[in-house]
């Protein structure tokens, strides 16, 4: 550490990372995205292995041939489902009851902030149905669960049918340790929220339902199932959940295990490929890139995700039924889940062995936190640059003599988060933030945060007003209201700085004022991005590839119509729409412009929902956020 | 509602300094009866119970001192044979005759509930109660799952149960008898048959509703002496429906609710079905001292309005000695549900405190609900000594009410569990990180830095601060 502490050192260093900053910024934004790019290759990636050892070397075997049963259960249950139009819900619990399961329902309702366009629902009431298996000679104090969520456009009978007969294949056995809850929800999410915020007794959403009557304990893991046909050609595995949390890996390799064993095909997004030729690992990246846009849009991907913030580990399984030869019955089905449970009850702790943070580039690799977390670092390492240079030539403003060039730094972060208290150069460069910046930085900051808290307020609270007064619905006026604040975000901050900071504006430095706004925003940027890669790598990294070039670049001089485009390409919703383009790319299903403005505008309105119903916090995150932090940079390119 | 009872065991300190007496006093003979209950889901409940009572001449000293009286939980235990075989031997016939030849584990075990007990107890001998006896009983409570064990049918033997039928009595047994539960049994024998068809019935008030019993008295010669075997079977003419069993009149429900590693609450749901009665409930919860409770979050609430206990008993626990204990004496409105919930926090235990396996969570013990609940039916007082021995499982303490004593589920709570999986390569990353960070971060914020100035000052300067440092001031 003597590097830091020497004086002399420290500006040769300094001089050094200033110097050679633009190099330096280019340098560590390359290395960060090929970094990325070249987790999918094996150094990086490595091939799944069973960490827990309850699930590792004991031998189950399935007896699960109730295929017939499973088929009479759901044409039974769609032909209930089609005369009554709503779950049948008597029906269900003489099944459940016969087949000798402990049967409740439980009653639900909630109205939306507003209507919910694609799902067409804005007074949701339905009912949850649920029957527990109660293991012998236990006093139930763990549970497992296996769920189908019904909605309106997936009736998934064909799930709820295998359920049943799994149910009563299940009721027969004699070694079930932990009790295994049966769970058909209605209205899908919604649904199995009630649920999970009854069983647990908190109200997180403002979700009215009915208590529960019936309890198995702590719930140990969970799965969720959806299959809407009698045979499938694979089966799609889901994990990504609520706000990019992900299960336990080891719940992954249980199921992707008994799939190789059952010869069930089982994929992860795209068809396994082969990966010793070059294929594999193009398409390994185009899983890569599928699964870091699904993490990052923090939704729920299947019933599982809600589970997720309870520390239940879930997954979802989807049967795929596409033009292929090679097709399985719901036996094959049946036989995998029965595997997967009865490994699960052999379990002795809660899944905590491998690892909880990954990246899946297929089914059978993944690349652990370890492993990419130097990406995002890279990314980040950008804006510290930039933060130290800024920084240091701020204080070369200070002092034009030079001879106090002491105010050398190690490093823009500790001077940034050193202690006030300490001597020499950190007081000297605050003194010199507060002298200059603070006055003229106010206002921006406060009109910046002020757009954001609209943003996030406003569309909501607005809807009705917005509907008498211009002739659209409410969910139109919410996503129209939800743009014009953005847009309107866009005209307003560079406007009222004026005045402010034309007092400060000293002759000896006039671009001390939009090197401190830059500064502030550049800090502000780097933090949140670091925190949000700490808790959901896919979503720090994906905002860190577009915002962090244009908020280096961005300064009132220059090409400014070019770092103008730049700065409105990057900014958050030209990301979402931009991340919708490359979605529907990598499925091989581009979009045209005009779907994908239609899909930009639902996206919204269901991200401004799912944060209502469910918790999300990607909106909160970017209104009230980045897009404040973004606007900062605007704020800076148009300082005049 | 409370599924399974875990194995509570209530040591009773009843005993002077004097101790035991040394020479064993003669055995009184012993009374065992087995009742079969079946259910209205279609399970078969067998409860055994063994009676044994000495003479002896221990003499209780007074009242019980509560000095020595000691409550004592283990919320979890593994029920297996290791249970069975000890408890066995204390039998007088072991498993060779009479009823205790039904007692074979690998049946036992196949059950969907199983609940062993040992209770002793001291009886007065005479009114006056200047000399008592001692009084071991042993009981075994099993429910047959008929979905397992009968193959969906709801019919039952002996054999099907037991894979063993009665043979002998137990030549030590004063009474032995099997009463079977034919309430729904009817003079036209439409909904059930049993078989052998039963000599003698017995009728009493069992937990507030009238019950009708088939006896089957093996001391009786003609029960046994046809076939040299007893197999009890009972046949349904018309299966019960496949509804909802009728809910007990109190019943209750314990969970954790809230989410995350810091704060939850305990809750208990305790339900009174009962339509127009109210009544009180005694609730004893011990709480280990890793869950800190909160006791000014407590709350209980009937009916949407606050209840408030007429009885409160709080002792805070102490940390690493004693549990907390919490008794209190609730009042159960009729046709309710009252929930009782406090709010507690997780502590961080020492590292060499987790158990084995720290991720499976840590156990809490079930709550104790006692209570008089009031009977459909009124009750006659009955002679103890004369009325069979399950008749004394259920104490009537009037005509009006009868005893009832519930456990609830145990939790289980997940405590904050640091990664144990390499404690090694984790101590020593941080302890190196600390000391590096520590070290340098320190260095850095305490030393002031200057930079030298090159030595310009001449003679002057330098005569100058000759005469300072003589003087002891700091040179310039």
């Amino acid at each position: 550490m003597g590097l830091l502490s020497d004086p002399v050192r420290r500006r040769a260093l300094a001089r050094l990372v200033l110097r050679l900053n633009a190099p330096l910024c280019v340098l560590s934004y390359v290395a960060g995205i090929a970094w990325f790019l070249a987790l999918v290759f094996p150094p990086l990636t490595q091939r799944t292995y069973m960490s827990e050892n309850a699930m590792g070397s004991t031998m189950v075997e399935e007896q699960f041939a109730g295929g017939d049963r499973a088929r009479a259960f759901a044409r039974d249950f769609a032909a209930h489902r089609k005369k009554s139009g709503a779950l049948p819900v008597a029906w269900l619990e003489r099944t459940m009851r016969s087949v000798g399961l402990e049967v409740y329902t439980q009653s639900f309702s909630r109205k939306l902030p507003f209507p919910d366009e694609t799902h067409e629902r804005y007074m949701v009431s339905g009912t949850n149905v649920y029957g527990i298996l109660r293991a012998p000679r236990a006093a139930s104090t763990e549970s497992l669960v296996l769920t189908v969520p019904c909605g309106s456009d997936s009736t998934n009978s064909q799930a709820v049918g295998l359920l049943l007969a799994l149910a009563a294949h299940f009721r027969g056995q004699i070694y079930w340790a932990k009790d295994i809850i049966f769970l058909v929800t209605e209205h899908d999410l919604l649904g199995t929220e009630a649920w999970l915020e009854a069983y647990h007794d908190v109200n997180v959403t403002g979700m009215q339902s009915s208590p529960l009557q019936g309890r198995a304990g702590a719930i140990q893991a969970a799965v969720a199932l959806e299959l809407s046909s009698d045979v499938v050609t694979s089966l799609d595995v889901a994990v990504e959940g609520l706000n990019g949390q992900l299960p336990n890996l080891d719940l992954l390799n249980l199921f992707q295990t008994f799939c190789q064993k059952g010869a069930c095909c089982a994929r992860f997004r795209l068809q396994p490929q082969d990966w010793t030729s070059l294929d594999g690992p193009l398409q390994g990246l185009q899983t890569l890139l599928l699964m870091v846009l699904r993490q990052a849009s923090g939704r729920p991907h299947g019933s599982h995700g809600l589970f997720l913030r309870y520390r239940v580990e879930a997954l979802t399984l989807r049967g795929i039924n596409s033009f292929r030869q090679y097709k399985y019955d719901l036996v094959a089905v049946g036989k995998a889940l029965e595997g997967m449970f009865r490994k699960l009850n052999h379990l002795l702790e809660r899944l905590h062995q491998s690892f909880f943070l990954y990246l899946l580039p297929a089914l059978s690799r993944f690349v652990s936190i370890g492993l990419y977390m130097p990406a995002a670092g890279f990314l980040l390492l950008v804006l510290g640059l930039k933060i130290s240079s800024l920084h240091e030539a701020e204080v070369g403003l200070e002092e034009p003599g030079g001879v106090g060039f002491q105010g050398l730094t190690a490093g823009g972060m500790v001077v940034v988060f050193g202690d006030p208290l300490a001597p020499g150069p950190i007081s000297k460069s605050l003194c010199a933030l507060q002298g200059v910046g603070l006055a003229s930085l106010v206002a921006p900051l406060l009109i910046s945060q002020a757009m954001g808290l609209a943003l996030y307020v406003l569309p909501v609270l607005g809807q009705h007003v917005a509907t008498q007064h211009f002739p659209v619905a409410e969910a139109e006026a919410v996503v129209l209201t939800l743009l014009a604040i953005y847009a309107a975000g866009l005209a307003l901050p560079h406007n009222t700085h004026r005045p402010l900071s034309c007092r400060v504006v000293s002759t000896q430095a006039p671009d001390r004022g939009w090197m401190a706004l830059k500064l502030v925003a550049l800090i502000y940027l780097a933090l949140q991005l670091g925190c949000i890669a700490l808790t959901n790598f896919s979503l720090g990294f994906l905002l860190a590839t577009t915002m962090v070039p244009a908020a280096a670049l961005a300064k009132p001089h220059g090409p400014r119509t070019l770092y103008a485009a730049l700065l409105v390409l990057t900014s958050p919703a030209a990301t979402l729409l931009g991340s919708l383009f490359l979605w529907r790319e990598l499925q091989e299903a581009p979009l045209s412009l005009a779907e994908g403005w239609q899909l930009f505008l639902a996206a919204l309105a269901q991200g401004v929902l799912e944060h209502h119903t469910y918790g999300a916090l990607l909106f909160p995150l970017l209104s009230l956020g980045l897009y404040p932090c973004w606007l900062l940079f605007w704020n800076v390119l148009f300082w005049k | 509602m409370a599924a399974a009872m875990p194995l509570a065991l209530l040591v009773l300190l009843l005993l002077g300094p004097r101790g035991w007496c040394l020479a064993e006093p003669p055995r009184d003979s012993l009374r065992e009866e087995l009742v079969i209950t079946p259910l209205p889901s279609g399970d078969v409940a067998a409860t055994f119970q063994f009676r044994t009572r000495w003479d002896s001449e221990l003499q209780r000293e007074g009242d019980t001192d509560h000095y020595f009286l000691r409550y004592a939980v283990l919320p979890r235990e593994v029920v297996c044979t290791e249970n069975l075989t000890p408890w066995k031997k204390l039998l007088p016939c072991s498993s060779k005759a009479g009823l205790s030849v039904l007692l074979k584990a690998d049946r036992l075990f196949h059950t969907s509930y199983h609940s062993q007990a040992v209770h002793i107890r001291p009886v007065c001998r005479n009114a006056r109660c200047t000399s008592i006896s001692w009084e071991l009983r042993q009981t075994l409570s099993v429910v047959f799952d008929a979905f397992i064990t009968g193959q969906g049918k709801k019919d039952w033997s002996l054999f099907r149960m037991f894979s063993r039928t009665l043979t002998e009595p137990c030549p030590l047994a004063s009474e032995s008898r099997v009463y079977v539960d034919i309430t729904t049994y009817n003079q036209d024998n439409e909904t059930l048959e049993v078989n052998p068809p039963p000599t003698t019935t017995y009728q009493d008030i069992i937990l507030g509703t009238r019950k009708t019993y088939a006896i089957y008295d093996l001391l009786d010669t003609a029960m046994i002496n046809k076939s040299r075997n007893l197999n009890i079977q009972l046949k349904w003419k018309r299966p019960p429906e496949n509804e909802a069993p009728p809910v007990p009149f109190l019943h209750a429900q314990r969970y954790v609710s809230g989410y995350g590693l810091q704060k939850g609450e305990l809750s208990t749901l305790l339900y009174n079905t009962h339509p127009y009665r109210a009544f009180p409930v005694l609730l004893l919860d011990t709480v280990p001292w890793y869950l800190r409770l909160y006791v000014h979050t407590l709350t209980i609430t009937s009916k949407g309005k606050e209840n408030k206990p007429s009885y409160i008993h709080y002792q805070p626990a102490q940390d690493r000695l004693q549990p907390h204990l919490l008794e209190m004496l609730i009042q159960l409105p009729a046709n309710s549900v009252t929930k009782v919930s406090i709010q507690f926090e997780r502590a961080l235990l020492k590292w060499t405190e987790y158990t084995p396996d720290p991720n499976h969570g840590f156990y809490v013990s079930p709550s104790v609900l006692s209570a008089l609940v009031p009977s459909v039916v009124a009750a006659k007082p009955v002679d103890w000594e004369e009325s069979p021995l399950f008749n004394s499982l259920f104490p009537v303490s009037d005509g009006s009410n009868y005893f009832v004593r519930l456990y609830t589920e145990p939790l289980l709570v997940n405590l904050p569990t640091p990664d144990f999986s390499m404690p090694y390569n984790v101590i020593c990353l941080t302890c190196t990180v600390v000391a590096v960070c520590y070290g340098s971060f320190y260095n850095l914020l305490t030393r002031t830095f200057h930079i030298e100035e090159p030595r310009t000052g001449g003679l002057a300067k330098r005569l100058a601060n000759l005469i300072r440092r003589a003087r002891g001031v700091p040179p310039l």
